[in-house]
């Protein structure tokens, strides 16, 4: 190529007769698909790098130097390429291989989850010589045994395509299968004793070509052709995945990963495609309860209806607006949360929060945005986050992928190591409430100001500390903006739906009615009706003292729940609502992108949509709410809020889905301030979340539940060697009056002079030690 | 006929006691190629005489090392030389030698390369069951290094380079070149497809790699002391230089020879008294192996070619790694063809299916027919499955695999049926060889029936 | 089942430092680990995990392609006794056949004194040599009924202890030096290829 020319944009074949045009660097199966003629293959995957091992795509290409067989997954296309699909060499091939693959294949279809949806019983149809001629023994193994809590292998089906192997290593980050043995022996295997635990083993399930690997959680639950699918979007975090959900008999069997290039690129995390159980849980509620004599006992609608909008009416009434708070919506549909919103408006309710104490203040999502492919394609991220490979899991996985291209460079800040840390360009340790110090010195680094004149920067930021106020997040993200102004924030709440919720309205109306505002108010007495919209205060907010106090003196609880959570035991009235997959309406991710969600299977016992209780109690309150159907929801919604605008047309949610509009960026406005110094003798509390956890989606499916942990305290092992305590000793942590018992586990992702525990394990309980109004907590850590 | 004629050039020192040694080498001739080159050459001067030396590579493929060598990418940093000591092709033994009795000229070769190529390492990979090679080599090795002759400044130029010995644990598909690569950075030894990974441009590391036999690089200090076309003036025109042949089997004397490119091997076999010695009992010769397991077999008809390289490869089967098996009139075909076959088969890495699948499909045929099971549509079978591995059936092959270890297997069939037929077709009709011919498992099979 | 020892660790540290990256130090220390204990063992998988940060199924799914290394422990001796072509044209079988008879194990098994192991092999690159065999990588060359018994006799008697050393080790002398000078900066590389 000359100085003068311009690169070459695209090249030029002939795939099977028809012309093709392609982009150089493209490999030659993907020119073929696109040209419409189907190449047979099992490990190719076009999300992950080719490797040429089953040849089942060998094609025939006529180039410069004759005809020659070459793999169509590692061919890269070429101008004036002559390609045959269907030439009889290729054919010859083609059957070979099918052949040799059934060769020592079990043909054990009919006892297999896979059989009727399986890429090798498919292609040994379309592209297979019809019989085999192997007559000698086929290969045994023992059949199947389970290479985790979630996942079985068959290896005897196995056809060593390397997917999931590559897979685990490749997009998760967990090697913890291998190609073991050697030739004909070769097997996938896990290390001896060290289960293939990785958070997003579902996916080797799905993308296995054969029925080698199961989920425990579908094995023989359903046969493909008795499945029903829809596609979805996942709420399980607000990473928001492109699902398909799919039922057999009116029951949800199965989520699988939809390829979106703008989210998901297909995978799932194990939490999000496994916690369908939950929605058929036995546990669920199927009716409406009414407390009688102190128990929560099975109503009617009208009863329970009635009698939430007479609590409702006489608060309002006998003490105003302000004597009543909504505390939820982010489990929910925008939907959904739009109508509570409109019915609180309506009546004139204004401390109202989609999230628990434990998200980010609401102006965030007006900072400059950026969406995950923008944050995965800049230069630099900086993440101020909580760890992604536990709560947004699959965003984890883009920006892995990122750093590991070497397109990305990870600037991390947190008190201890992530998921990410190991592919961080910079990973720097800090002591909570010390982060935009930290942020601050690191922006004027040498290195660091180099690096971040390379193009954009996104800053990441979440929730890293639930032991800590948000504001110093607030405040380090602050000071990127202020050196970097071109920087975009992309904020990382983890609930589903917050970003949802809160853009319609289920956020504080005025100062001081957040959730923490909410529940001092109420054990202060000047709340008197707490409304529950899917949430569960009891559970989830940090500050347990705050939130045992509200719900002691508490006058009425009225609660929407798809479960009797901790909170909802306290209600008088307990509406049931519909769960995901029984619905339809839309979410919003964290980037602020709505994608539609659907309905597949029937509502459990009477079960309503939030949407739909809010607009009968309106009835019940006397307000209408103009709603009686869900198109002329969306339509009020998208009509009446600017930012759900591009959402109106329905197509728009479907796939990809559609980012909402925005309004002009503001400024962080905070005030800087920064945590009183650590006592030498204390240590700082870090807790944040981890993906298994008793979150109740999680404890109410069968196959998760065991997976959360019992909780502990880590500590980096120079401070337990300071403190002459040993691995799993029993630790007393004190703090702010209170006191929590824990086992100690000597961790060096920790920093030092920081503790860490997981938030909601089983064992003692930690927000114990938090208050909402304390900026940072320091703990006194004795060995007992 | 006459015989092209030379000297010993990489076996000069097998006969020496100490040759081994630092002292020996150096009092027999050694390191003054090194001197030469790193004092008086340029490393476009040092590559000039290997690629007028025309030598092709001793591997087994056979290119030219010096072409080769000008595949390295211009200024790609860093870039390396891998020395294949990985020998382990059935029928072949020189490589081994040249490191246990001549470990220095090897390193010699390896510097002058580094020297010639601007790598900044090499790594010697040795084949894992070789300890004495690898022993010979440490020790040579240290004291090269104490000498000045490998490390920083070497022979007080401002040349520097580092020899990395390792070795591998055991898989003969580590002798392919990108599976050596992958072994070496501590991998499963499967190939890399070629493209792209053509090691020249993208190997070690994903940097420009080098990797040459160790027949090739011994050679390289006599090509720099004597200048390449010394060194092409000996041999065959169209294949240069000598070449060692191990030839095995039925004959009177095996041994490890080093002989003119272009001799035939009805000298070796027979005429010439310094080799073999014709076959053992006064035996005719039935089949002959030209160029290892993976070559295609030759028969007495061949014996008058000259083993060049493209004589043979027109004649469709390769030189190899020169390795000579000879089998005389008493071989029992079927037994031979399977105990190759048997070997692919063991050694297939198991990453492509036609050879994972193919090769054990191959094996277990063969040795149902030996076992006195076989079925008359076999003989199809056998071919029927070498076409999914090997389309064509031909050497070189058009292959489906990756590598060429799959097609491999193929050869011994493709030999053994075509010209033995009738032995096949007496196995599956009887159950045993025909008569005049010995099961090589006279004893051994009995024991397990 | 053990971890390598502290001297091993020091040699180990010394064979990563030749290698511009960790992972190609695997098999060299896979070759200590069966060093140390005649096998690769469970626990010396996982030391070398943590010495290479690596995963363990790396570590294992790497060792598990290599035929040398052993996962269990094997005898003391392991005779390998090449059948492949040109040594099965000269007997190999049935010098095998005569080995199993000899020991009462049959290819693959080790004897009940924990002595030898003996394994039908493919081609040890001594076919000039045939049949050949190698004990613990050890040659012996045209082998016949009466020189394996021999062998056998005095492997037995402790005769060839200092010339064959316990299942494991390979080489006697060990590469001593570093690679200081490829360590170098891949800038400073530039400026020699600029010479």
């Amino acid at each position: 190529m000359t100085d003068t020319a311009a690169p070459k944009t695209t090249v030029s074949l002939t795939v099977d007769g028809r012309s093709v045009e392609a982009t150089p660097g493209d490999l030659l199966i993907t020119a073929c698909e696109r040209s419409g003629s189907f190449v047979p293959h099992f490990c190719y995957h076009p999300r992950m790098s080719p490797v040429g091992m089953c040849r089942q795509c060998i094609v025939e290409v006529e180039g410069p130097r004759g005809k020659s067989l070459v793999v169509s997954c590692m061919t890269p296309v070429a101008d004036g390429q002559v390609v045959s699909t269907t030439s009889e060499p290729a054919k010859r091939a083609q059957e070979g291989v099918l052949e040799l693959l059934l060769a020592n294949h079990p043909l054990d279809c009919p006892v297999c989850d896979k059989g009727g949806e399986c890429p090798l019983q498919d292609q040994a149809f379309s592209h297979g010589p019809g019989e085999s001629r192997y007559v000698e023994e086929k290969r045994h193994y023992e059949k199947p045994i389970p290479i985790s809590d979630l996942v079985f292998l068959d290896r005897e089906r196995c056809i060593l395509c390397d997917r999931c192997t590559r897979f685990a290593g490749e997009v998760a980050g967990d090697p913890l299968i291998s190609f073991t043995s050697r030739g004909n022996n070769t097997q996938v295997m896990t290390f001896p004793d060290e289960p293939f635990s990785s958070y997003f083993s579902g996916n080797t399930v799905q993308i296995c070509p054969v029925g080698a690997l199961t989920s425990s959680a579908y094995r023989f639950k359903a046969r493909p052709w008795d499945l029903e699918q829809v596609e979805s979007t996942c709420t399980t975090c607000s990473v928001g995945c492109r699902t398909v959900v799919q039922s057999s008999r009116d029951e949800l069997v199965r989520y699988q990963g939809v390829d979106v290039e703008s989210v998901n690129w297909g995978w799932l995390c194990d939490r999000g495609r496994f916690n369908f159980e939950s929605v058929n849980s036995r546990n669920r509620v199927h009716s409406p309860l009414m407390r009688k004599d102190g128990t929560l006992v099975e109503t009617t609608w009208s009863t329970a209806l009635d009698a939430a909008g007479r609590i409702l009416r006489t608060v309002l009434n006998d003490k105003g607006p302000d004597a009543v708070s909504i505390i939820g919506g982010a489990r929910g549909t925008n939907e959904d949360a739009f109508a509570w919103a409109q019915l609180a408006d309506s009546l004139g309710v204004t401390a109202r929060d989609a999230q628990l104490g434990d998200g980010l203040p609401a102006e965030v999502f007006a900072l400059p945005q950026a969406t995950i492919a923008e944050a995965c394609a800049s230069p630099t991220v900086i993440l101020l986050a909580p760890d992604l490979k536990e709560e947004l899991p699959v965003l984890y996985l883009r920006l892995r992928d990122a750093a590991e291209k070497r397109t990305t460079r990870i600037i991390e800040v947190s008190p201890r190591a992530t998921g990410l840390s190991r592919y961080a360009w910079k990973s720097v340790r800090h002591d909570p409430g010390d982060q935009p110090r930290v942020v601050s010195e690191l922006l004027s680094d040498r290195d660091v100001v180099d690096q971040l004149s390379r193009g954009n920067v996104t800053v990441v930021m979440g929730r890293g500390n639930l032991a800590e106020s948000p504001e110093f997040t607030l405040l380090a993200t602050g000071a990127v903006l202020a050196a970097v102004p071109t920087a975009r924030v992309l904020p990382v709440v983890r609930r589903g739906n917050v970003r949802g919720a809160v853009t319609a309205g289920m956020t504080p109306q005025r100062p001081d009615a957040d959730t923490n505002a909410i529940l001092s108010s109420i054990a202060a007495g000047k709340v008197e009706c707490l409304v529950l919209v899917g949430a569960d205060p009891l559970s989830d907010v940090p500050d347990a003292d705050l939130v045992r106090r509200a719900f002691a003196s508490v006058k009425h609880v009225i609660a929407v729940d798809t479960f009797v959570t901790e909170s909802v035991r306290h209600a008088e009235v307990v509406l049931p609502a519909s769960a995901y997959g029984e619905k339809v309406g839309t979410t919003t991710n964290c980037e602020g992108r709505v994608s539609d969600v659907a309905q597949k299977i029937t509502t459990a016992g009477t079960a309503r949509p939030d949407w739909m209780i809010a607009a009968e109690l309106a009835l019940e309150l006397g307000v209408d709410l103009g709603i009686s159907s869900y198109p002329e929801l969306r339509d009020t919604m998208t009509s009446s809020i600017a930012a759900f605008a591009p959402a109106a047309d329905a197509k728009a949610v479907r796939g990809e889905g559609v980012l909402m509009a925005q309004s002009a960026p503001i400024r962080i406005t905070a005030t800087p301030r920064s945590a009183a110094p650590r006592l030498t003798h204390q240590f700082r509390l870090h807790v944040s979340r981890v993906m298994y956890d008793r979150a109740v989606a999680t404890n109410e499916s069968p196959s998760l539940a065991p997976l959360a942990r019992e909780a502990a305290v880590h500590m980096n092992s120079g401070d337990a060697q300071r403190l002459g305590v040993r691995d799993g000793a029993s630790v007393r942590l004190s703090s702010n009056g209170s006191a929590v018992v824990l086992p100690l586990a000597i961790d060096d992702a920790v920093a030092r002079g920081v503790v860490s525990v997981p938030f909601n394990q089983h064992g003692s309980d930690i927000r114990q030690l938090i208050r909402h109004d304390v900026a940072v907590t320091d703990v006194v850590v004795e060995v007992i | 006929m006459s015989v092209p004629s030379g000297p010993r050039i990489i076996t000069s020192r097998f006969d020496v006691a100490d040759g081994h040694t630092y002292a020996g080498y150096v009092r027999t001739g050694g390191y003054v190629s090194l001197r030469k080159a790193v004092s008086s050459m340029t490393p476009q001067q040092v590559h000039d005489e290997v690629k007028a030396a025309e030598i092709q590579g001793r591997g087994g493929a056979g290119f030219p090392a010096g072409t080769k060598w000008g595949f390295l990418p211009a200024g790609v940093h860093p870039r390396y030389l891998v020395i294949n000591g990985d020998e382990s092709e059935p029928g072949t033994y020189k490589d081994r030698l040249l490191m246990e009795r001549d470990p220095h000229q090897l390193i010699e070769g390896i510097v002058i390369a580094c020297y010639a190529l601007n790598a900044s390492q090499a790594f010697l990979y040795v084949r894992g069951e070789m300890a004495h090679a690898q022993e010979r080599l440490a020790q040579a090795l240290n004291e090269a290094y104490a000498s000045n002759m490998v490390g920083k400044n070497i022979c007080g130029s401002d040349f520097s380079v580092d020899i990395t010995l390792t070795w591998g644990a055991g898989a003969y598909i580590v002798g392919e070149e990108t599976a050596l690569i992958e072994s070496l950075e501590g991998e499963r030894g499967m190939p890399r497809l070629k493209p792209p990974f053509f090691p020249a441009v993208k190997g070690l590391y994903m940097q420009p790699t080098i990797v040459n036999n160790v027949e090739t690089l011994a050679n390289v200090p006599y090509i720099v002391g004597q200048g390449g076309g010394d060194f092409k003036s000996i041999g065959a025109p169209t294949s240069t230089g000598m070449r060692m042949f191990a030839v095995s089997g039925h004959v009177n004397k095996p041994g490890v020879f080093e002989v003119p490119n272009g001799v035939t091997t009805f000298r070796m076999l027979f005429e010439a008294p310094e080799y073999c010695g014709g076959i053992r009992n006064g035996g005719s010769i039935k089949a002959f192996i030209p160029g290892g397991a993976s070559a295609m077999w030759f028969f007495p008809e061949h014996l008058d070619m000259a083993l060049d390289k493209p004589t043979v490869d027109k004649a469709g089967s390769m030189l190899g790694s020169g390795a000579i098996v000879a089998m005389d009139q008493t071989t029992d075909m079927v037994a031979a063809c399977w105990r190759i076959v048997r070997f692919f088969a063991r050694e297939s890495c198991g990453k492509c299916t036609p050879c994972r699948e193919g090769t054990t499909w191959l094996e277990r045929v063969l040795k149902r027919m030996l076992d006195g099971h076989g079925r008359p549509e076999d003989i199809d079978l056998l071919f029927e499955v070498s076409e999914s591995i090997s389309p064509g059936i031909a050497w070189p092959p058009r292959q489906t695999t990756i590598c060429p270890l799959g097609p491999s297997a193929v050869s011994p069939i493709a030999s053994a049926v075509r010209r033995f037929r009738h032995e096949f077709e007496h196995y599956i009709e009887h159950g045993r060889p025909i008569d005049g011919v010995e099961s090589p498992f006279a004893t051994h099979l009995a024991s397990h029936a | 089942m053990s971890r390598l020892s502290e001297e091993r660790v020091a040699t180990a540290k010394e064979i990563i430092g030749r290698f511009p990256r960790r992972k190609s130090a695997l098999i060299p220390l896979l070759h200590l680990a069966q060093e140390q204990d005649g096998y690769v063992a469970q626990d010396a998988m996982v030391h070398i995990a943590e010495l290479l940060d690596l995963a363990p199924a790396e570590v294992y799914g790497t060792a598990s392609f290599y035929e040398m290394f052993k996962f269990h422990p094997v005898g003391k001796y392991c005779i390998n006794i090449c059948t492949n072509i040109s040594c099965q044209l000269v007997g190999a079988w049935n010098l095998l056949h005569h080995a199993e008879e000899r020991l009462g194990i049959k290819s693959g098994g080790t004897t009940q004194d924990g002595l030898f192991t003996i394994e039908d092999v493919e081609c040890i690159a001594a076919c000039t040599e045939a049949p050949a065999l190698q004990v613990n990588y050890r040659y012996r060359y045209k082998v016949t009924p009466e020189s394996f018994d021999a062998l056998i006799n005095d492997l037995e008697s402790g005769k060839l202890t200092g010339e064959v050393p316990p299942h494991g080790t390979l080489a006697s002398v060990r590469q001593t030096t570093t690679a200081a000078w490829s360590n170098r900066g891949v800038e400073e590389q530039a400026q020699v290829d600029a010479r």
